[in-house]
């Protein structure tokens, strides 16, 4: 119990503070959307886990209703780089990067998924965006 | 000509009451009494893979232009694969396939993909589990389950599967597809789950050939239900017995 609440002690000081000005945190970048309504620490220690039982709920069953998919954090969390365009996993720019780099925990999603995002069939085949005015408009609001 | 009767009922007891309640609109709303009725199965039915469904394809063959790529090249383009130069293990999700009977000469050419067997062989050789069955009848591989072992493309009879020798970058958002898994036709299983077609289906209606078909083989009101109660259809390598969900007529 001792050693789970130091552990805890040290998660939190090291993932509680989003920027460490001392430099020995991972500057992590600030996402797009709107705030995860479970806090920024719970998604810090969980999200994989959420991830995880998320995608089997899609791959497995078909449900595309889930609240924590990949392709919603790549989305989000999207980082530009200097051109203006979205970086991949390749840059240390890239969201997941900061923080696994700092961690030095290895991410495997990326052998098989995109780290960037991207306007799917799915957003395409929505009957509110059936005309190319409002296809337009998913474009620019993306690119924000 | 010898043809076999098609079967297209799930096995019993793969759906159980609890299935049947759930899918589809029409027991959406469940009569308790005469007045009173409970209203509870709408919400869940919609957003899981239907068990009631099962998905399926009807190929006409005469329709099919033998000089036609149409089909390959849209799935090609919906799911980010192409050919790498190594025709012997690029990736193989649909081809056409051309035949020439030889005491007629009728040369005939259709499109070749995963025929969503009802009984997989791909399933039953899969030591983790990751080839499986969808409740719709779609047949996919979880890569993240995949060791990239291949039994699976040594039981499949038609060739459908292939896997990734290569490492991948930029793949679609919606099929994700990477180096040591093997793969193969997901019948657009994003654009079914967003209520659409897919893509070779819509391709293929688009060049104006329309010789492919695709639908709900369960309910019998659906366009390819009733194509295929009117029409003689076969499953090919119907010897196997594996019902699959993609069948040929005029074969």
């Amino acid at each position: 119990m001792k050693r789970l609440l130091v552990l805890v002690a040290l998660l939190v000081g090291f993932l509680g503070t989003p920027v460490l000005a001392d430099g020995l945190g991972p500057v992590i970048p600030k996402a797009t959307g709107e705030a995860h309504p479970e806090g920024n620490l719970f998604m810090r220690i969980n999200h994989m886990n959420l991830m995880k039982h998320d995608r089997d709920e899609t791959v497995l069953k078909g449900d595309r209703e889930i609240s924590h998919s990949l392709k919603a954090c790549i989305d989000c969390h999207v980082v530009n780089g200097d051109d203006g365009e979205p970086v991949s996993v390749k840059s240390e720019k890239h969201f997941c990067v900061v923080c696994h780099e700092f961690a030095a925990v290895k991410v495997d999603c990326f052998q098989c998924h995109n780290s960037k995002p991207q306007i799917t069939t799915e957003a395409l085949l929505k009957p509110e965006l059936a005309d190319a005015n409002d296809i337009a408009t998913y474009l620019k609001e993306a690119e924000e | 000509m010898n043809l076999p009767a098609l079967k297209f009922s799930k096995k019993p007891g793969e759906m159980s009451r609890r299935d049947l309640l759930k899918s589809g609109g029409a027991l959406a709303t469940v009569t308790l009494a005469p007045g009173v009725t409970l209203m509870a199965f709408g919400g869940e039915a919609t957003a899981a893979a239907d068990p009631g469904k099962r998905w399926g394809l009807l190929i006409d063959v005469n329709k099919c232009d033998k000089g036609c790529t149409e089909c390959v090249t849209a799935c090609s383009k919906e799911n980010g694969w192409k050919d790498t130069g190594h025709p012997e293990t690029d990736a193989q999700w649909i081809r056409k396939v051309d035949l020439k009977d030889m005491a007629t000469g009728r040369e005939i050419s259709a499109p070749v993909m995963c025929q969503h067997c009802e009984d997989a062989p791909c399933i039953d050789v899969c030591p983790t589990s990751a080839s499986f069955k969808r409740p719709d009848g779609i047949v996919l591989v979880d890569k993240h389950a995949c060791i990239g072992c291949r039994y699976c493309m040594m039981a499949c009879p038609y060739k459908a599967r292939s896997f990734i020798h290569e490492d991948l970058e930029d793949q679609k958002a919606h099929a994700p597809r990477g180096k040591g898994t093997v793969e193969s036709c997901t019948l657009c299983v994003h654009r079914v789950d967003a209520g659409g077609t897919p893509a070779c289906v819509e391709a293929c209606n688009t060049t104006g050939h329309g010789a492919m078909m695709f639908g709900d083989l369960n309910d019998p009101e659906s366009e390819i239900a009733k194509a295929l109660a009117s029409y003689p259809s076969v499953a090919l390598r119907d010897d196997l017995r594996l019902n699959p969900g993609v069948r040929y007529s005029n074969l």
